[in-house]
């Protein structure tokens, strides 16, 4: 055996300290991990760790303007299964084929998949969501999530819009106040192990949804119910293909009631009210829009004699014509080289002006423009609002069609004047009309009022405070005393109603092209004449047989007047005609 | 030269780290027997038996005269190349690696067997034959006759031929009084493993996933021990709360374990296991010392630089302070062959200590 001698000793000792230096270097780089770079790993390892799953908010409310309920939530319940939980294979078959009413090869098909979770079914009405959780299955889920109801069905269905799967808004006031309604979705945040199963001893933190705020709206379902009655009666009667017909306050542009019948079922949207045999997947698509559009705000037309209220309007303003003018109609009038008509071949012969409106003389009103002449009639165009948008409160709101200033000649002139070859929206006009009667502050149409939360203390109110003045008092006092005119004797009188003043304006269209022989016939009208509160329009597209606005379209709003203005507190004066 | 009490501080430090050593490994490889065997205690209970039984080793060896040893040195090196060799014909394979041999129901890894096989052997011939031990020539021999046993263990596990190639280099280092060679032979190994590596793409690869782990799948092992480290903090989740022990990290039971001791016990449990690790290594180097005759010494140095290399490069890898290697931590990782066959030398090394001068 040899002897250790020294420098072995040494070098043992040299070995120790140079291992001792490696792991002393390595501890400074374990704490340097460990605390310097240990938020980073140690958020990752989280991010690994957590799984994250949704707890849906409830969608706020909307109510109408007495607080019934037009779009509430109904609970429904997704069950799934968990592979690994599951304790009793064959009783959870059975009980889940039962409850839901599927087959049971189904159903065990997805028991006995190796999944971490597996959707049985969605969609599952709350009865029988409870009725599965009370039989208390191990690996069996209940989860509960919101769908969107409609309690009044059809009601208003343009107006209000519908939610996709998701609960998103998809058109109608559901898109216009997604913010507002939605609600902030919640989450149950839990540990897993690198499979996906869940760690119960580690525990779950939750995160409370918040649930969507309730919405207000000026609509009011009986004055709605009402007048899609109303449309619906006067779309069957004159086989017409559309009746658009709208309530407002033209004080403040609060909408009352808005239809575009046919309406459809909010519940099931996804239903066409046609036959779709034989329909490609685009067309069914393309039908489906066509039964959302809402042609209050979606479409435009030529407004036709309704629009000579704001050509009268301009001309007042301007001054150059007063109530008491002379006119002489010899059933046209001759505009540079074109020889436009009046819907009177025979002529009005002499008349007034108030005279004018009331037989809704159209070389009355072309006269007007042409005194006007194209730049302050256009001026006037600009000023009332109309070459803009209404900003009402509804997504897909259409633009004006008009022509350019400096395309305008006198024939253009002419025809604009009595409401021809250009395009604007019902709710367009009725804005304009509101706006021009009210006393000649511009008005914003709109819905929405106020903002509840989900227990039903206000949040705010939603102002739409009334625009630039866009037409002196007087004038718009003079204004109400024509229309009321027209109504009181004129070609309105089929809107006459007794005990109230009554103001408002006919019209009959043509569609493009001419040729077709396809009308619009419809009426504005307005009440009470010297102090409007309520203003309705009515139109009526493609009616068959006798299709003059001032009498198919009139008695429509007649009729809502009769029964909505009580409704609304305003009683009809005693008659004086009766002593 | 007389007898002495074993070094009761070895005896201790050994003891601490079977103990922690099991219940790590029992907590950690819970979920990976629960989850590929149905039984969350399958690989507790093999590694308890080998514990158990390296602990009798432990306790046979350490009552025996060690200069027994330099008797079987030969053969047993000569055990250890047969066995390596029939390892290569006939070994199970696991996790895609050839490494076991199988007797009846008991599996062992000859390439475990190998390392103090190859102590003994250098310690011995070194100790008890050479005369002449300043020479370049005596230097080579000693690493040259390790040659054989690097090249079987390295065709199918290159980390423990590396560890071996190790073990012979500090046995080599202390029976020789020059330090300047070895600077040399440290810089000319530097020079071939950068060749080595430049050889193969897929070793490249292996050095651009320890620069970026997280941009490569294949730093998956990588990243998630640093998930775990990470996770840790100062003072860990708490002793069994490991989350990443979940089917994260992979294989967490083996080379891996020292990611979820961080994630458990924190800055301050890793430090602790790595001075009583230091502790260790202070008395094999005081056995060492004063050991009674070269043989002694060079036995106790030789089972200091295994334990030291084992423990710098495992703690190196899971800390991605180097390129991925398969390491076990010694006396924790899961391997019942390793922990056998470590206990054993500590019961070389507990002999030695009743020998001193």
């Amino acid at each position: 055996m040899l002897k250790t001698k020294i420098f072995h000793k040494k070098k043992v000792l040299t070995v120790f300290l140079v291992c001792a230096a490696v792991l002393i270097f390595l501890i400074f780089r374990l704490a340097d991990l460990m605390l310097f770079e240990s938020e980073y790993y140690a958020k990752k390892a989280q991010d690994l760790h957590e799984r994250e799953r949704d707890i849906k908010a409830a969608r706020g409310e909307i109510l109408d303007a007495s607080g019934k309920v037009l779009a509430a939530n109904r609970t429904v319940c997704t069950i799934s299964v968990i592979h690994s939980q599951i304790e009793e294979p064959e009783e959870v078959i059975r009980v889940l084929s039962e409850k839901l009413e599927m087959e049971e090869e189904k159903i065990r098909a997805r028991v006995e998949k190796r999944s971490s979770i597996e959707r049985i079914k969605t969609n599952v009405s709350k009865e029988i969501g409870d009725q599965i959780r009370e039989c208390d299955l191990a690996g069996v889920k209940v989860d509960e999530d919101y769908k969107r109801y409609y309690p009044f069905g059809s009601l208003a269905s343009k107006v209000l819009g519908f939610t996709g799967s998701d609960n998103q808004g998809i058109i109608g006031l559901e898109v216009q106040y997604e913010e507002i309604l939605k609600g902030t979705d919640g989450k149950i945040l839990t540990l897993t192990d690198a499979r996906g199963v869940e760690l119960p001893e580690a525990g779950e933190s939750r995160l409370e949804p918040i649930a969507g705020n309730t919405l207000k709206i000026s609509l009011d379902a009986n004055i709605q119910k009402f007048a899609e009655q109303a449309a619906e009666k006067v779309m069957e009667k004159k086989s017409a293909d559309r009746v658009s017909i709208l309530l407002m306050n033209p004080q403040n542009g609060e909408i009352l009631a808005m239809t575009d019948v046919p309406e459809f079922d909010l519940n099931q949207p996804f239903t066409l009210n046609v036959d779709t045999t034989g329909m490609s997947g685009e067309e069914k698509q393309d039908a489906l829009n066509q039964m959302w559009r809402n042609g209050c705000i979606n479409d435009t037309y030529e407004p036709g004699s309704t629009f000579k209220i704001i050509t009268a309007s301009a001309g007042l303003e301007e001054g150059v014509v007063s109530l008491n003018d002379h006119f002489s109609c010899p059933g046209f009038k001759i505009v540079e080289d074109r020889k436009i008509r009046c819907h009177k071949v025979a002529g009005h012969g002499a008349e007034t002006f108030v005279q004018g409106a009331q037989n809704s003389c159209n070389p009355v009103f072309i006269e007007i423009g042409l005194r006007l002449g194209v730049e302050k009639y256009y001026g006037y165009f600009q000023q009332f609002g109309l070459l803009n948008k209404t900003g009402i409160d509804l997504p897909g709101e259409a633009s004006t069609i008009m022509h350019k200033m400096e395309d305008m000649g006198q024939v253009e002139l002419a025809t604009v004047s009595f409401g021809q070859s250009f395009q604007i929206t019902p709710i367009q006009l009725a804005s304009t009309v509101s706006s021009l009667i009210n006393g000649g502050r511009r008005v914003t149409p709109h819905f929405g009022t106020a903002v509840y939360d989900s227990e039903g203390a206000l949040i705010r109110k939603l102002e739409f405070p009334l625009g630039d003045r866009i037409l002196s008092e007087e004038t718009s006092k003079t204004l109400d005393y024509v229309l009321e005119q027209v109504v009181d004797g004129g070609s309105g009188k089929n809107a006459y109603l007794e005990g109230y003043h009554v103001g408002g304006k006919t019209a009959t269209s043509e569609t493009l092209p001419r040729s077709a022989n396809r009308y619009i016939s419809s009426f504005i009208g307005f009440a009470p004449a010297d102090d409007p509160q309520v203003l309705g329009l009515c139109v009526i597209h493609n009616p068959q047989g006798v299709y003059y606005g001032g009498t198919i379209a009139a008695p429509v709003i007649r009729e809502i007047f009769e029964n909505i203005l009580p409704y609304l507190g305003l009683e009809p004066e005693e008659s004086s005609g009766q002593d | 030269m007389k007898q002495k009490r074993q070094d009761l501080t070895l005896q201790i430090i050994v003891m601490i780290l079977v103990v922690f050593g099991l219940i790590t490994l029992g907590s950690t490889s819970a979920y990976n027997g629960q989850v590929r065997f149905g039984d969350s205690g399958y690989y507790f209970k093999k590694q308890l038996f080998a514990a158990l039984l390296g602990l009798a080793a432990m306790f046979l060896i350490s009552r025996m005269d060690y200069h027994l040893f330099a008797r079987f040195a030969g053969a047993g090196y000569l055990l250890s190349l047969i066995l390596s060799a029939a390892v290569l014909l006939v070994g199970d394979s696991y996790n895609g690696s050839k490494r076991w041999l199988s007797l009846g129901p008991l599996s062992f890894q000859p390439s475990e067997f190998a390392k103090p096989a190859v102590i003994l052997f250098l310690a011995y011939t070194v100790g008890c034959r050479q005369k002449k031990q300043r020479g370049m020539l005596s230097l080579m021999m000693t690493i040259f006759m390790v040659l054989p046993i690097v090249g079987l263990v390295g065709t199918n596990n290159l980390s423990t031929a590396i560890i071996i190639l190790g073990i012979a280099v500090v046995l080599a280092f202390v029976s020789n009084p020059r330090y300047l060679p070895f600077i040399w032979i440290g810089l000319t190994g530097i020079g071939f493993v950068g060749v080595f590596l430049g050889m193969e793409q897929y070793r490249l690869e292996r050095l651009a996933i320890w620069r970026d782990p997280e941009s490569y799948e294949k730093g998956f092992q990588t990243i998630q021990g640093l998930y775990a480290i990470g996770s840790g903090g100062l003072f860990g989740r708490g002793l069994g709360e490991s989350i990443q022990k979940l089917g994260f990290v992979p294989e967490a039971q083996n080379d891996m374990i020292f990611s979820v001791i961080c994630e458990e016990l924190g800055l301050t449990g890793a430090i602790l296991l790595l001075i009583v690790f230091l502790l260790m290594l202070w008395r094999f180097m005081v056995i060492a010392v004063h050991a009674p005759d070269l043989f002694g010494t060079l036995i106790c140095a030789g089972i200091m630089g295994h334990i030291a290399i084992q423990v710098i490069l495992n703690v190196a890898v899971v800390t991605n302070t180097i390129p991925n290697t398969g390491i076990t931590l010694p006396f924790i990782s899961y391997g019942g062959t390793s922990v056998l066959f470590l206990l054993a030398e500590m019961g070389l090394a507990l002999s030695v200590s009743r020998w001193q001068k």
